[in-house]
């Protein structure tokens, strides 16, 4: 059994089978009550739950994420909304230097079980503020989990999963992803954070991506069927913990590898997974590693300059071409 | 500065037992700390310590007037308040050693203090870093429906950081449990606070929030504690929080072998003449309390002190199999490793 529902609708669904759960998980963030949110994702939660588990909180990032690191100390479960991951930049330290953290500073006395949920991306004409993929940032931070969901089945699962883990989760959705219109199985899921997805399985390269460009991906290797090219693509889903076994088995099977991501290339998580791929399975590949990412620039908002600066599907085809071309099997 | 005798003029409403036990407690976190600069000095302490010599009456004062069911949450200057609330001294000086007996195994070291068990929510390395955390502390009480109380304490200038706006308006406006102490010793690191700061006091800023806010002298441990006192009843019976500043002074370095030579001769001699156990002391003297029953006092705490630096110096330093742990408290081992 199953159903067609948004991505945005199943993030919600997700949250709200938690909240009507355990009554210590609470929502925290601006423009959550009577709006239910600016992509709708708390509609309705304040008339459900009240306002002491939908905290409507005033436009104070580093205020209310802090307070909800001090809440998740003392038991209850927040998930907070920052409304686009670019807010990060002011309230950083609460995620970075006590979340993240605290934990490992306490011996281990502390758990911080909390949520942080931000749109992120570009495509939506928001300008260089408002169209950032920063998951590569949060990677970063040692004590941070950090997942990046492409589907609405994979989000609610993962939403559920990150609600219930007792570290600090930073969940970040693809907001041209939210509309998305998908089908999910009915009832109670989770999708355990770490566990990577194969969406399309193939032999003769693997295209590591998540959140957004999973579709590019497969939309690429649709067009590579023509040439008679056979693409795997791997959606990670969770990048924090990183599911190696599942690179590893992909890897192992097409020995080319293509790394896809939206943000900016330079320092992105792609070229992480690029690096731990040559340490530990230099000698599985047929040609170099590649990387199709966004360029080291400010995501600009003039439609054409902002489609020229996140990967399409052409590159992707031209990535996988390329790499084939280079490939060399020695078996 | 108000006139110190007349200051200490409160009226005789505490048991003996009461003030001998506020005078233990501050001769407990000076001897303390006094020991723990000594192993600085003598290259025997690894990093920073920021010392709270001249700071106890505010840590006593205000921990003396919350539950053992209380929280609290601390700053860099933070072993005094630690040690108010209960913390051990042999555990908080191993923390300081780096050993695997204090109270993070050793991996916070002295900014980091913490007892969970104790409501001690952490001492923190980042200024204003544990406003809004006592502010969520003060949610977390309201949302469970439990009366505890959460005490913030901060200096000048972690009030002059946007935390402090922002989560005293949030506290303020849901009525939350908190208390904002700020210890105003007069200087952020170097910086005078009156150089920074348009206000004669800082909490004036309560007017801004529409919540009580009071200056009180922070040497006096009893003026402190009646402050706080009436704070914790206010927030406990739900009225929302209140602003309490402490004009104390640092009779040490903004960390330990700092020369501190920015401090005018005029701000250390007011410091040491309004220093807090010296005029405590006078005080019991004046109400039953024999000089040989306080040099009884100061013996035990030196006995406690050297038995906590034996503990520290004699503990192991973590095993390095604790290096990985603890970052995670899920999936630890997978997420440390990639």
């Amino acid at each position: 059994m199953s159903k067609k529902v948004s991505v945005s609708a199943a993030i919600r669904e997700g949250m709200h089978e938690e909240m009507v759960r355990d009554e210590n998980v609470i929502m925290v963030g601006e423009d959550l009550g009577k709006m239910g949110s600016p992509f709708a994702l708390t509609l309705g939660f304040l008339d459900e739950f009240g306002p002491e588990r939908v905290v409507e909180t005033p436009i104070s990032e580093l205020g209310f994420t802090g307070m909800a690191v001090g809440a998740a100390m003392r038991g209850i479960r927040p998930v907070v909304e920052l409304m686009y991951n670019d807010f990060i930049s002011v309230s950083l330290d609460p995620v970075m230097n006590q979340a993240a953290k605290l934990r490992y500073m306490t011996g281990g006395q502390m758990t911080i079980p909390m949520v942080i949920r931000a749109p992120m991306g570009a495509g939506r004409r928001n300008a260089g503020q408002h169209s950032q993929c920063l998951e590569a940032l949060f990677a970063h931070i040692p004590g941070l989990k950090v997942v990046c969901p492409s589907t609405a089945e994979d989000a609610k699962g993962l939403i559920k999963a990150s609600i219930r883990d007792n570290d600090p989760v930073i969940f970040l959705e693809h907001k041209l992803l939210y509309a998305k219109k998908e089908q999910i199985p009915e009832g109670e899921y989770i999708i355990p954070l770490g566990e990577a997805d194969v969406k399309r399985e193939g032999k003769d390269v693997t295209i590591i991506t998540w959140s957004r460009q999973v579709y590019f991906a497969l939309d690429a290797a649709k067009e590579l069927e023509k040439s008679g090219i056979d693409a795997e693509v791997l959606d990670l889903r969770t990048l924090v913990p990183l599911d190696w076994e599942a690179i590893k088995k992909s890897v192992l099977k097409t020995h080319n590898v293509v790394i896809v991501e939206e943000g900016v290339k330079r320092g992105g998580f792609g070229g992480e997974i690029s690096a731990q791929i040559m340490e530990e399975l230099f000698d599985e590949l047929d040609s170099p590693v590649e990387r199709v990412a966004g360029l080291n620039i400010v995501s600009p908002f003039s439609p054409p300059l902002e489609d020229a600066n996140f990967p399409q599907v052409d590159d992707i085809v031209g990535a996988v071409k390329k790499v084939l071309n280079k490939s060399v099997s020695l078996v | 500065m108000v006139n110190v005798k007349s200051n200490m003029e409160i009226e005789n409403k505490y048991s003996k037992e009461f003030l001998v036990k506020l005078y233990e407690e501050m001769v407990r976190i000076r001897t303390f700390e006094t020991k723990a600069g000594e192993c600085f000095n003598k290259g025997m302490l690894a990093g920073n310590i920021h010392l709270c010599i001249g700071q106890e009456a505010t840590a006593v004062g205000a921990n003396y007037a919350l539950e053992k069911t209380d929280f609290i949450t601390s700053t860099h200057r933070g072993h005094g308040h630690c040690i108010g609330k209960g913390a051990k001294t042999d555990k908080t000086m191993a923390e300081l050693f780096g050993k695997a007996t204090g109270y993070c195994g050793g991996k916070g070291g002295s900014m980091h203090i913490v007892d969970v068990n104790l409501g001690i929510l952490g001492a923190n390395g980042i200024v204003g870093a544990g406003i809004p955390i006592a502010t969520g502390s003060g949610l977390a009480s309201k949302i469970k429906g439990t009366d505890e109380v959460t005490l913030c304490f901060f200096g000048d200038s972690g009030a002059n950081t946007g935390a402090f706006h922002e989560s005293i308006n949030m506290a303020a406006t849901w009525k939350l449990p908190v208390i904002y102490l700020i210890e105003n010793n007069g200087l952020g690191v170097s910086v005078d606070i009156k150089s920074v700061t348009n206000t004669p006091n800082l909490s004036v800023r309560a007017v801004a929030y529409d919540i009580p806010g009071k200056t009180v002298d922070g040497n006096n441990v009893l003026a402190v504690y009646e402050a706080v006192k009436e704070a914790v009843d206010y927030a406990r019976a739900g009225n929302g929080p209140s602003i309490i500043e402490c004009e104390t002074f640092r009779h040490e370095g903004h960390y330990c072998g700092d020369p501190s030579s920015y401090r005018p001769k005029e701000y250390i001699e007011e410091a040491y003449q309004k220093d807090a156990i010296k005029r405590f002391k006078e005080y019991l003297l004046e109400n039953d309390v024999t000089e040989a029953e306080m040099v009884e006092i100061d013996e035990a705490m030196k006995k406690e002190i050297e038995e906590a630096y034996e503990f520290a110096v004699n503990s192991p330093y973590p095993d390095l199999s604790e290096l990985t742990t603890d970052v995670y408290s899920q999936d630890n081992e997978r997420s440390v490793v990639r």
